[in-house]
């Protein structure tokens, strides 16, 4: 009975956590657990329990899509490239990402004779968790949410303003001439091309009049003429184009790697680092790789609604969603990672160029048309 | 504010110096003050070698000078020796050699396409050329049974005759080679980003590059008509119809599409030689008063003993090598020995002109102009 209540019934929940309570009540043993821990005077326990399952489930998520980034890049790379990638550690390659942390945690953790020690270590960790703490606010589905955030989009654009920080620690912790140079382009990068970004977004804000990532979801919710789904993309194409680009060089990914430029500084701001501190730059990047597609699918393409959505059973709904939501996130970082393998890598000066004399102007430009024609009533 | 210069060793192990090079760099932030070139980490005294061995022992070890294109080593040094004695070589030798020379160039410009790509960032143009490649150093693997060192041509003639189902093969790599250039053309030439790399960087006045010493494509994309080929003709080059690539603008653009002309007029030049290629025929002994034997069985090489005495002398010898003037210059005293062979290098020439070609430029800007001077380490040091 249950069951069909909730296979028919209209239910939609705040964030994970509400659903989580949902599922327990429904298989019937929330009750007995919350009361064991009432009877104990320790309620907030359980709620503490239920965050922290969120959190797990939500870092092996994230570890497990890293892990799986790591091998598809190698894939469409090989794919561009008239070659195999790797086929040898289990079906075609699958477990190479597990060769690969098994391979990087053997390896010797060299700090340099001359670097600042504490500086040097903390670095990887300030570059990793802010890569993880953006899935937070991160839409997976409907209901699928760590934490509904009213002042999402302000948060992941502050958090991810962290890792430039973290970046120059690293570059001038190493004592090493192409990191310092690598920590420097980053930080330049990095500043000129979250203005563009930020401005671009600001403009979706003034259609949602929110900040919140599930109301800029709604929003996009439904259809024009019945068959054009309502996303961004087509009341904002210079936005998202606009905030596409300035996304790929905050991924720090070629044609904007200047954090690395492998040919020209070595390896850039952890050229010095080895086996597992290592390791936290290559999964941040990749973690920034996921969240940042995840965010300009969020914005742009509708997150996870898709025409005609609403029709489905409701039970159907969170699961159908978190697909719809992955399937285009994974197109967005396919296109990242084509892009990669099609153009060479741009000048750090003509990257700056780019960033304060063409984009920002075409994104207060876009800001001051969308808010006018807003304003006028066009939209 | 107060600013300091930086000193930046960039080599001789690093991802973009194609080998071990040392650039020492002295940089105002991004920008490089003054550039200075260390050679030398892979000098391995060729030339005194050549002292130590008798004429026909020395060919193995050109192939290590310029290791990408064995061919045209081999043939520049063969050449001088050939002058130095006066040996006559066969017509249908002369035309493998031409062959062999053409499809080196191919080979040669391949590489460096892929690598000027790999040091722009742009990972798959490598994959692509090293794809071909691989099907012509089958084709050299056929030849002579090495596939980057051959030791193949040799005084008098070439070592063994082609293969049978050779040149079915060339054709068919040169007929693919027509389309993959076209492919790469539109992967590379048209990128916006590209161009932006390229365009008016490492710029050097036509008056500049030859007064550094550059030749080769390197040099004709200068504006410098300066083809080796054309003004001293050797081989069988007088009687094929080519033209000589050249570009105006100076820039590293302009050196790169020097190269893409090149592969295109190699292909032409490729198509002609096997059109022309004399027929085999047996070989005749009977001059040199030896009767018919079953090692030679065509007419690719002239008979004559392995160790030879050229007459007292010398010789200086060029040719076109894939990256330049490629020149042999052996001095003979009349023994089995060469007394001194010294060689100019197409690298060492052209690698000179780099530190007044990116002085004011950046790093990537070095990198890029590195790239089209194409230069190979072995080559450089010796």
């Amino acid at each position: 009975m249950l069951f069909l209540a909730m296979w028919t019934g209209d239910i939609m929940f705040a964030n994970a956590y509400e659903l989580i309570v949902f599922i327990l009540n429904f298989i019937g043993i929330y009750e007995p657990i919350n009361n064991i821990f009432k009877t104990l005077g320790i309620e907030y326990v359980l709620r503490i329990i239920i965050v922290f399952v969120e959190i797990a489930v939500l870092f092996v998520f994230a570890l497990l899509t890293i892990m799986f980034l790591t091998w598809m890049e190698r894939k469409v790379v090989a794919m561009v490239q008239a070659r195999y990638g790797p086929m040898v550690t289990g079906p075609r390659g699958l477990l190479q990402p597990v060769m690969d942390g098994v391979k990087l945690i053997g390896k010797e953790d060299i700090i340099p004779a001359k670097a600042d020690r504490w500086v040097f270590t903390l670095a990887p960790f300030l570059v990793f968790i802010p890569a993880l703490l953006i899935f937070i606010p991160l839409p997976f589905g409907e209901s699928l949410i760590i934490s509904d955030l009213n002042v999402g989009l302000l948060y992941i654009i502050a958090i991810s303003a962290v890792s430039p920080i973290a970046i120059l620690l690293a570059g001038w912790a190493s004592n090493n001439k192409y990191s310092l140079m690598g920590a420097m382009r980053a930080v330049a990068q990095d500043i000129s091309y979250t203005i563009p970004l930020a401005l671009s977004a600001i403009a979706i804000v003034l259609f949602t009049g929110s900040l919140s990532t599930v109301d800029i979801v709604t929003a996009q919710n439904g259809t024009w003429f019945g068959f054009i789904p309502k996303w961004f993309i087509f009341l904002q194409p210079l936005g998202f184009i606009l905030f596409l680009i300035a996304s790929i060089a905050e991924m720090g990914r070629i044609p904007f790697d200047f954090q690395e430029s492998e040919q020209e500084l070595v390896a850039g701001f952890f050229t010095e680092y080895s086996g597992m501190k290592f390791a936290m730059f290559f999964l941040a990047e990749y973690a920034h790789l996921f969240s940042v597609s995840a965010i300009v699918v969020t914005l742009f393409l509708g997150g996870w609604s898709f025409p005609y959505i609403s029709l489905l059973p409701a039970a159907l709904v969170p699961l159908v969603s978190l697909g719809v939501f992955l399937v285009k996130t994974y197109a967005v970082i396919f296109f990242a990672m084509w892009l990669r393998d099609t153009v060479p890598r741009v000048r750090i000066d003509q990257l700056l160029n780019l960033g304060w004399k063409i984009m920002i102007p075409l994104a207060l430009l876009n800001l001051l048309v969308t808010g006018f024609l807003l304003t006028v009533g066009v939209f | 504010m107060k600013t300091d210069e930086l000193l930046i060793n960039m080599g001789p192990v690093h991802p973009s110096t194609h080998g071990v090079l040392r650039f020492k760099l002295t940089m105002d932030g991004e920008i490089i003050k003054k550039c200075e070139i260390v050679m030398g980490y892979l000098h391995r005294g060729t030339e005194k070698l050549g002292e130590m061995k008798t004429y026909m022992q020395f060919v193995p070890y050109t192939d290590r000078l310029d290791y990408i294109s064995a061919f045209p080593n081999n043939y520049a040094y063969v050449k001088a020796v050939e002058e130095l004695a006066g040996i006559e070589v066969p017509l249908r030798a002369e035309y493998i050699r031409v062959l062999t020379l053409e499809l080196n160039r191919i080979v040669n410009h391949l590489v460096m396409l892929g690598s000027l790509l790999l040091d722009l960032g742009a990972s798959t143009m490598i994959m692509y050329g090293f794809r071909e490649r691989e099907n012509a150093l089958a084709l050299f693997d056929m030849l002579c049974g090495a596939r980057m060192t051959f030791n193949y041509i040799k005084p008098g003639g070439v070592r063994e005759d082609m293969p049978e189902g050779f040149i079915p093969k060339l054709n068919e790599f040169i007929n693919d080679m027509d389309k993959r250039i076209d492919d790469y053309e539109q992967l590379i030439s048209g990128n916006e980003i590209f161009m932006g790399r390229m365009k008016g960087i490492g710029v050097m006045s036509a008056q500049d590059a030859i007064n550094y010493g550059m030749t080769g494509p390197s040099l004709r994309g200068h504006g410098v008509n300066y083809d080796i080929r054309k003004l001293e003709p050797y081989s069988v080059y007088p009687d094929l119809d080519f033209k000589v690539c050249v570009r105006n603008e100076g820039d590293s653009f302009a050196r790169y599409m020097v190269r893409i002309d090149e592969m295109r007029e190699s292909l032409h030049i490729l198509r002609q030689v096997v059109d022309a290629m004399p027929p085999a025929k047996p070989a005749s002994l009977a001059k040199y008063g030896i009767a018919p034997m079953t090692g030679v069985p065509t007419a690719v090489s002239t008979y004559f003993p392995r160790i030879f005495t050229p007459p007292p002398g010398e010789v200086y010898s060029r040719i076109e090598a894939p990256k330049g003037e490629l020149g042999f210059y052996i001095v003979s005293d009349g023994t089995i020995k060469p007394y001194r062979i010294k060689i100019r290098s197409p690298s060492f020439c052209n690698l000179t002109a780099i530190p007044k070609m990116v002085e004011g430029l950046m790093i990537p800007d070095l990198i890029a102009a590195f790239g089209t001077i194409d230069v190979v380490l072995g080559d450089v040091d010796r």
